[in-house]
């Protein structure tokens, strides 16, 4: 990094960008993990009265650490309303009520579509991955995807295994010739920079590098041959707000978390 | 009519080898206690049925239980991979099992299904999909009005369905509260009902008219098990035990492991033991 007075990380990079492409107005699926943190800085920044909804059927949560996993008690209590599984799939995301899901993947294509059911083939897998969860019909009832991941060349891949959830399949108007009426994917960020779908052919374009790093970078963790944009932008730093935000809540989730297990050996 | 009953002879009477189960709880009120007495009663070939299989059926598969699993989620939540179902789906050990995937909402609107009655679900989802191309029981109809197509999956019907709930009134009546899952559905769905109960209550006179609650006519026995769903939580009684979580990663990674913790920590132990497991996590709920 060139030019990093704060000290920031890659991964707390992506996790801020993530954060600034919420809006105030969204009303957000939040997938855990990556995607979980992000949505919480907007929340706690720049977006405070975004709806965040987890798959459990918390509706509008605002929990003060990042639940482990997308049922934590937490995200009831502090959330406007609780419905059951059923009617958060069929009512809330099928009713089309949801602006942005939000995703992380295992395997990533250049056309947005996601693998986390398993590497290798189906029915004799090398490893078998947990798979999709709500996350097929996120990307189909979603008006709009977005994906947040660390690169890697095992993850950013040229041909994903499995389609656990379907992207922009291959190009093009795909989901069109489908029957799918949503957006799908438009923003991916990642620990290295910022892509958005070509308007025409679909394929993931480096729109904006992070402070500090390479095209070559990018191409060395990613296992396609990546397009860059011909106005490319630099990622604004995080800012030292977004920063204490994210750091802050790393830190009360990390105690929370292994509260109960000092308790145990206590 | 609803019995209570000690869990040992509510899952007896209620239970058989070869059944299709479901032991329900969406990360919240797992019902741990009903699973861990199946496993000392040692049930053959079961058809396991659960949206996010977890700890659970990691340790049922493991122990060579179930001939088929279908299921949406077969993770450990926020922890990563469930080892036992992988071996088994992977190596074919102990056994090897029959998968039926789908995703969340294929499954959750097959439980609806189940319980409302129907022979199937019909839903927009799976579109572009992979799992579509894998499990023969999503297929598709046509909207006979707009012709729009949509996907249908069979509707869920258990055998039993098994699940934890924070009470239960002296009637027999059960109390739900929080994140409530499918818990309903699953036990509307089934043949027979068990659940596991925190506490009974003498009466929900002060109960809000609008909350969760099955009726008694709805469920077979009731077991009341403190604790029974350690190391998820019951809103209101303890909090989860995410540690457990995080072990029983390394606990499900070695089959010598995992064999020496389940004799120490279920074969060896009854329905009784689970109150003491959750006396550090109450304060935190």
């Amino acid at each position: 990094m060139s030019d990093n007075p704060l000290g920031f990380t890659p991964n707390e990079m992506m996790t801020i960008a993530a954060s600034r492409a919420l809006r105030n107005d969204d009303v957000c699926f939040v997938g855990i993990g990556a995607p979980s943190a992000a949505c919480n800085v907007a929340r706690l920044t720049h977006a405070p009265d975004i709806t965040l909804i987890y798959e459990s059927g918390t509706i509008g949560t605002a929990p003060d650490v990042l639940p482990l996993s997308i049922g934590d008690g937490e995200l009831c209590e502090t959330a406007v309303t609780t419905v059951a599984v059923p009617e958060m799939f069929r009512y809330w995301l099928q009713g089309g009520r949801i602006s942005i899901g939000f995703l992380g993947a295992a395997q990533l294509d250049k056309f947005g579509n996601i693998n986390t059911t398993v590497i290798g083939d189906y029915f004799h897998p090398k490893t078998r991955l947990p798979g999709g969860g709500g996350a097929p019909e996120i990307a189909t009832s979603s008006k709009e995807i977005y994906i947040t991941m660390a690169q890697t060349k095992r993850g950013m891949v040229e041909k994903i295994d499995f389609f656990t959830s379907f992207g922009h399949g291959e190009g093009g108007d795909h989901r069109r010739r489908l029957g799918i009426e949503t957006a799908g994917p438009t923003l991916l960020i990642t620990d290295l920079a910022i892509w958005k779908p070509d308007p025409v052919t679909k394929e993931f374009t480096v729109v904006s590098l992070h402070p500090g790093v390479t095209r070559q970078q990018v191409q060395d963790t990613c296992g396609w041959v990546v397009k860059f944009t011909e106005a490319l932008d630099e990622t604004p730093p995080p800012s030292e707000l977004e920063l204490k935000t994210l750091r802050d809540l790393q830190a009360r989730t990390k105690a929370a978390h292994e509260g109960t297990g000092k308790a145990k050996a206590a | 009519m609803v019995k209570f009953l000690p869990l040992k002879q509510a899952v007896a009477e209620n239970l058989n080898s070869g059944d299709t189960v479901a032991f329900e709880g969406f990360t919240h009120l797992i019902p741990t206690a009903a699973a861990h007495e199946a496993i000392r009663q040692g049930f053959r070939d079961l058809t396991l049925i659960r949206m996010t299989p977890d700890l659970i059926y990691d340790q049922m598969i493991g122990m060579g239980m179930a001939k088929k699993i279908v299921f949406s989620y077969v993770g450990n939540p926020g922890v990563g991979l469930l080892r036992r179902a992988r071996d088994a789906i992977e190596n074919g050990f102990p056994r090897s099992i029959e998968i039926e995937e789908h995703s969340h909402a294929g499954m959750a609107n097959a439980y609806e299904a189940g319980a409302a009655g129907l022979p199937c679900a019909v839903f927009r989802g799976y579109r572009g999909a992979g799992l579509a191309a894998v499990n023969p029981n999503i297929k598709s109809v046509t909207c006979p009005f707009t012709g729009e197509v949509l996907a249908a999956v069979p509707s869920i019907r258990p055998d039993v369905t098994f699940i934890h709930a924070q009470k239960a009134d002296r009637k027999g009546n059960v109390l739900v509260e929080g994140i409530i899952g499918i818990q309903k559905e699953a036990v509307l769905a089934a043949k027979r009902a068990v659940v596991t109960v925190e506490e009974v209550v003498d009466n929900f006179d002060d109960l809000h008219p609008n909350l969760t609650v099955l009726p008694r006519w709805t469920i077979a026995a009731i077991s009341v098990v403190p604790g029974g769903s350690h190391p998820s939580y019951a809103h209101g009684y303890y909090a989860r035990d995410n540690a457990a979580y995080l072990e029983w990663d390394e606990i499900a990674a070695d089959r010598e492991k995992f064999q020496a913790w389940m004799q120490a920590n279920v074969i060896e132990k009854s329905a009784d033991d689970f109150e003491a497991r959750v006396e550090h996590l109450r304060k935190a709920a």
